[in-house]
């Protein structure tokens, strides 16, 4: 089985193939991973869509499987995955991670504390906060 | 630290919120002996981290009441002083720990000041002076972070030769993220990552900081 970690988000793939270093999921599963879809216009999510190149759709669709590695590097995102690639991360670009930090809106989290209940930042809109950081180590 | 600067402030509309780059049972001890009336969160992924660009602890972002970032991530009021710290005895000199307070007591001050007066504080940026300051990742470290992630994920998978190699790409990626190095680092029996990798990998740094100054009046002029 082949676990796909986003974001905050761990998610198993009932429909999901590692070739190498692609990975194809169906497009169910790349949705609830990422909340990417496929539509009419391409990849999308929100507002942004990402095209399918017309010459090349066989390397980013097969039936009803999606490369999902090709659409990662298409948008400039890292993927890494393990060595049996089992666990494969769809990270986050540093272009999307700047823009956010330069739009001066504390981007928002959501983690949990020790008893295991959720909070996020939104939560606390109303209110200046501290964000601080800290470790054991 | 934090929870006496929660406490001294409340019914000001203010929280502090913690995030621990951390599992959660190296946190909880500490947590249970600060007895915090404000959210303690715990992110052993380092997610945080990632969205605002970290490297180091303490490291705090000021945010108003509209969500909006008021002084960009920075060092929270830690000084290098424990670099010179005798490292038998790990003793501090009295001067070393007189910088040290100075510069937590100077940081807390500019906090309550920015409580009490909001925009209006001489410690609150306007948007210029904070994207002048903020600090911008590029996609090493973006990929960083996903090896980081893989490697958490490995632990939990029993995977720890293979977590281990994951670990060292990400501080090859980003060698200035302490967060990434210590969270992977062995721990002596107190749970800290201080042995000698730690100092060394400390002097390595030669003149460049481990908790980069800020501009603050005060404390030394930052190399923004």
């Amino acid at each position: 089985m082949i676990t796909v970690l986003h974001e905050q988000s761990e998610i198993v793939c009932a429909k999901a193939r590692a070739d190498g270093d692609e990975l194809w999921m169906g497009a169910q599963d790349l949705a609830a991973a990422t909340g990417w879809s496929m539509k009419p216009e391409g990849l999308c999510r929100g507002d942004a869509c990402l095209p399918v190149p017309r010459d090349r759709v066989e390397d980013y669709i097969k039936g009803d499987m999606l490369n999902a590695t090709a659409f990662w590097r298409r948008m400039q995102h890292p993927i890494v995955h393990d060595a049996a690639g089992e666990l494969w991360v769809l990270g986050t670009g540093a272009t999307d991670r700047s823009s956010a930090l330069k739009s001066l809106a504390a981007p928002n989290f959501a983690l949990p504390d020790l008893a295991g209940a959720t909070h996020t930042l939104a939560e606390q809109r109303g209110r200046k906060v501290l964000l601080a950081t800290w470790a054991s180590w | 630290m934090w929870q006496s600067l929660h406490a001294s402030l409340q019914e000001r509309n203010f929280t502090v919120v913690t995030v621990a780059m951390d599992e959660p049972e190296a946190a909880r001890p500490w947590i249970e002996l600060a007895k915090p009336t404000y959210p303690c969160l715990i992110d052993r992924n380092h997610h945080v981290a990632e969205l605002y660009n970290l490297v180091n602890v303490p490291q705090a972002t000021w945010i108003d009441e509209q969500g909006r970032i008021v002084r960009p991530p920075e060092n929270a009021g830690s000084s290098d002083a424990f670099r010179r710290m005798d490292r038998t005895t790990m003793q501090m000199s009295p001067e070393q720990i007189a910088e040290r307070n100075r510069t937590k007591q100077t940081y807390v001050a500019a906090v309550h000041d920015w409580v009490l007066k909001g925009s209006a504080s001489e410690f609150a940026y306007d948007a210029a002076t904070i994207r002048a300051r903020l600090r911008l990742p590029d996609d090493t470290v973006a990929r960083a972070h996903a090896h980081f992630r893989l490697a958490q994920s490995l632990l939990k998978h029993a995977k720890r030769e293979e977590a281990a190699i994951n670990f060292a790409e990400a501080s090859r990626l980003h060698p200035d993220s302490w967060t990434i190095w210590r969270q992977a680092a062995e721990k002596d029996a107190t749970g800290l990552a201080t042995g000698p990798e730690f100092w060394a990998r400390v002097d390595a740094l030669g003149d460049r900081p481990y908790h980069r100054p800020i501009e603050m009046k005060g404390l030394r002029e930052g190399d923004a």
